[in-house]
């Protein structure tokens, strides 16, 4: 164990010359730009064996590794916001050719207007292009995901997405406990597929025209692929567990055993997260949090259990899906709320858009409206903003609601309530 | 190593019979010559952009290919291929390979002078080891013959089409073989369909064979979109060299030469009035169409004669 301090982006860089890819194709992107100039050095110096490859876009980076990865070669490569936007075509085309690569994406806010700064619209954007996709807190578990992310990918035959918050966690510097070369190399293995392109054996084709009907069972094998990860990821977090001592599963509970409210947040805002838990808890306050690390696969089943240990919690999402029912994080946890006899109310938080801070001043009020739920025994407008100067929304969808499509159906929807109650 | 046609042809095809496509297309004739030019005891990967190829050969479950194949999208087929050759030096190098394998792309002119050719211009700075064929039928014919920077002026296309005010599409195509030639490839060539097919072959062989990223233009008529009979295919090309619509030639090192020159060249009509693309430029008031047409390749043809010359 090698104590040391990193910034997220030096410790993912670290992992991968640890892991020791094949081939590595990518692009700079702000703010995850450091990873492939750290990650060229290594080349450089010699200190891993792998291709890198200096591409002209995001888009050829993804090429290169599904053209690598379906060659035989462990590929990675590194990304975030437009880069990774640029690259969406082919997330799904890797996906489907069921290639383990991974991908470590410092999440940046999408243009426009153009913005470098953190939030998760940019892998949020690629939730359904059938990634796993996992997020970090802090570097360490930036580190630690990627590492257990080559095997996940590997034993799953699904490509990994890596994510840490930009600027936040890619370039604050803390502590990290680190892995001898050694002990990575051994505990990722020799590559082995079965087959590709390369084998001396047999000649391997990919990328067919799939025409109807065919297309339809390679997307039933991949929704298979990612319900059968869901194992590999808990047996994999077992092995690191037992190297690390760091446990890792689906998410993390923080003070839930006996919370009357909790938060649902995913990466770094669960640090800040944490502290407002303690600060309340000292005064008395049964508040608590759970921190999403796989969004895909979505653990409807477990995350439900979790949720349902308090009688209301606050979905946070970084990233605004403009979907009129708020955003996406929001909109599968409650989902997985709907078949529980007796659920806690949900309320939707959009915030921290485009680097917006989220103080822990921003989670009492968070948790104070979430009492204020539980009080009125009614969730008021679900879909809500915070650290935004404008945050309440001008809603005409509950007159329409009333007038045109259900009279009577308003009632008790939306905080505008006594205007339209019928 | 003498070119001999009944020898090649009797080696084992790499393209199997029974792909869909169209008789009378160039794409497949190209295919063909080109792995024909492989040495048998190498192994290839061919890549494609997605083209009418693409979805001729490799219809799934049937692959029409001998050699392992990969396509991925439209506009990245250079760039999937880096990574493939960049997998090959890899695994090469610790070991677990022995075999010699070729890297070959194929993509269309849709794939290559436009949506492509950002990653085929990145894939040529970074002189991967492989030969990117461009299978040049001038338009998109895929999605139903639209114009592409390659189709020539005036043609009829789908979205350049021929109306009462403007006779066809109005830009000149685009000299994409120039432009590759430019990025200082070590081969890079043009040719086309022309006899018994030496010339494709010798090229093809020697793109194959020089290490660094090579460049094969290949006119690769359309039956369909260039509106001919399939029986007439030979015919067009040769027509097409002979009067130096698509003159023949190779850049070697930055050397250009030229590989074949026409004994009297033939007037562009020769060409043109052999396809319904260029229908329209026969009817009255539209002469002034077909002389811009030679005014153009005579003009380009003296270009490429001065390049040739400067190097002999």
């Amino acid at each position: 164990m090698i104590r040391d301090r990193l910034s997220g982006n030096a410790a993912v860089a670290l992992a991968m010359k640890q892991i020791n890819p094949d081939v590595v194709g990518a692009f700079p992107i702000t703010p995850s730009t450091e990873i492939p100039e750290h990650f060229s050095q290594y080349v450089a110096d010699g200190e891993v064996g792998t291709e890198f490859i200096a591409v002209e876009s995001e888009h050829s980076a993804m090429s290169t590794c599904i053209g690598a990865s379906a060659a035989g070669a462990r590929a990675m490569t590194a990304s975030s916001s437009a880069g990774l936007a640029y690259m969406y075509e082919l997330l799904y085309v890797a996906a489907s050719m069921r290639l383990p690569i991974v991908m470590t994406v410092a999440n940046r806010a999408l243009s426009g207007p153009i913005n470098i700064n953190n939030d998760h619209s940019d892998s949020m954007g690629a939730r359904d292009s059938g990634w796993i996709q996992m997020y970090a807190e802090t570097n360490q578990e930036a580190y630690d995901n990627l590492i257990q992310a080559v095997i996940i990918s590997e034993r799953s035959r699904l490509p990994v997405m890596c994510c840490q918050d930009g600027f936040i966690t890619s370039h604050g510097v803390s502590n990290i406990e680190l892995l001898e070369d050694e002990v990575v190399r051994e505990f990722v293995g020799e590559y082995e597929p079965e087959n590709y392109l390369l084998k001396h054996e047999n000649p391997l084709a990919v990328g067919p025209y799939g025409t109807s009907p065919y297309y339809m069972e390679v997307k039933r094998e991949q929704a298979q692929a990612m319900k059968d990860s869901m194992p590999i990821i808990l047996d994999v977090g077992r092995k690191y567990a037992e190297l690390t001592g760091r446990s890792y599963k689906f998410f993390e509970e923080y003070m839930m055993d006996d919370a009357d409210v909790a938060i649902v947040v995913m990466g770094s805002s669960a640090g800040t997260g944490k502290e407002a838990v303690d600060r309340l808890r000292a005064e008395g306050q049964r508040v608590g949090l759970i921190k999403l690390r796989t969004f895909r696969p979505f653990p409807r089943r477990p995350l439900a259990a979790a949720m349902c240990k308090v009688k209301a919690v606050a979905i946070m999402d970084k990233a605004e899906s403009f979907s009129n029912s708020g955003g996406p994080l929001f909109n599968e946890a409650r989902n997985s709320l709907y078949d529980l006899p007796a659920k806690p109310f949900a309320i939707n938080y959009i915030y921290g858009l485009g680097g917006r801070d989220i103080r822990v001043e921003d989670y009492y009020n968070i948790f104070k409206e979430l009492y204020i739920v539980l009080e009125n025994d009614d969730p008021s407008d679900v879909y809500r903003y915070v650290g935004v100067r404008d945050s309440r929304f001008v809603d005409e969808e509950q007159r329409m609601v009333k007038e045109v499509y259900r009279p009577g159906a308003a009632k008790s929807y939306g905080q505008n309530r006594e205007e339209y109650e019928v | 190593m003498a070119y001999d046609l009944k020898k090649e042809v009797n080696k084992k095809d790499r393209l199997a019979g029974g792909h869909r496509l169209c008789a009378g297309c160039g794409a497949g004739i190209t295919v063909r010559t080109v792995l024909r030019a492989l040495k048998e005891e190498d192994k290839a990967v061919v890549g494609n952009a997605t083209s009418c190829l693409e979805v001729s050969t490799f219809m799934y479950p049937y692959t029409a290919y001998e050699d392992s194949y990969i396509h991925t999208a439209f506009e990245n087929a250079a760039a999937t291929m880096s990574g493939v050759e960049a997998a090959y030096n890899v695994l090469k190098r610790k070991g677990k390979i022995q075999d010699t394998f070729k890297f070959i792309v194929f993509g269309g002119d849709g794939g290559t002078y436009d949506i492509g050719f950002q990653s085929l211009s990145g894939a040529l700075e970074r002189g991967h080891d492989m030969v990117y064929v461009c299978y040049d039928n001038e338009a998109y014919m895929n999605t139903g013959i639209q114009r592409s920077s390659s189709t020539p002026r005036f043609a009829d296309a789908t979205t350049s089409p021929a109306g009462i005010s403007l006779p066809g599409k109005q830009q000149n195509k685009k000299d994409l073989t120039a432009i590759v030639a430019a990025h200082g490839s070590p081969y890079v060539a043009q040719t086309t369909f022309l006899g018994n097919m030496k010339d494709l072959h010798e090229k093809a062989y020697k793109a194959i064979y020089t290490p660094g990223a090579t460049f094969l233009n290949v006119l690769s008529p359309c039956p369909r979109g260039w509106r001919y009979e399939a029986e007439n295919l030979p015919e067009i090309c040769k027509l097409a060299v002979e009067t130096c619509v698509w003159p023949m030639f190779e850049v070697e090192d930055g050397v250009w030469r030229l590989t074949y020159e026409p004994k009297k060249k033939l007037p562009v009509e020769e060409f043109l009035s052999k396809q319904g693309r260029f229908a329209h430029m026969f009817k009255p008031g539209n002469e002034w169409t077909i002389e811009e047409t030679q005014k153009y390749v005579d003009k380009k043809w003296e270009e490429l004669l001065y390049k040739c010359s400067r190097n002999a």
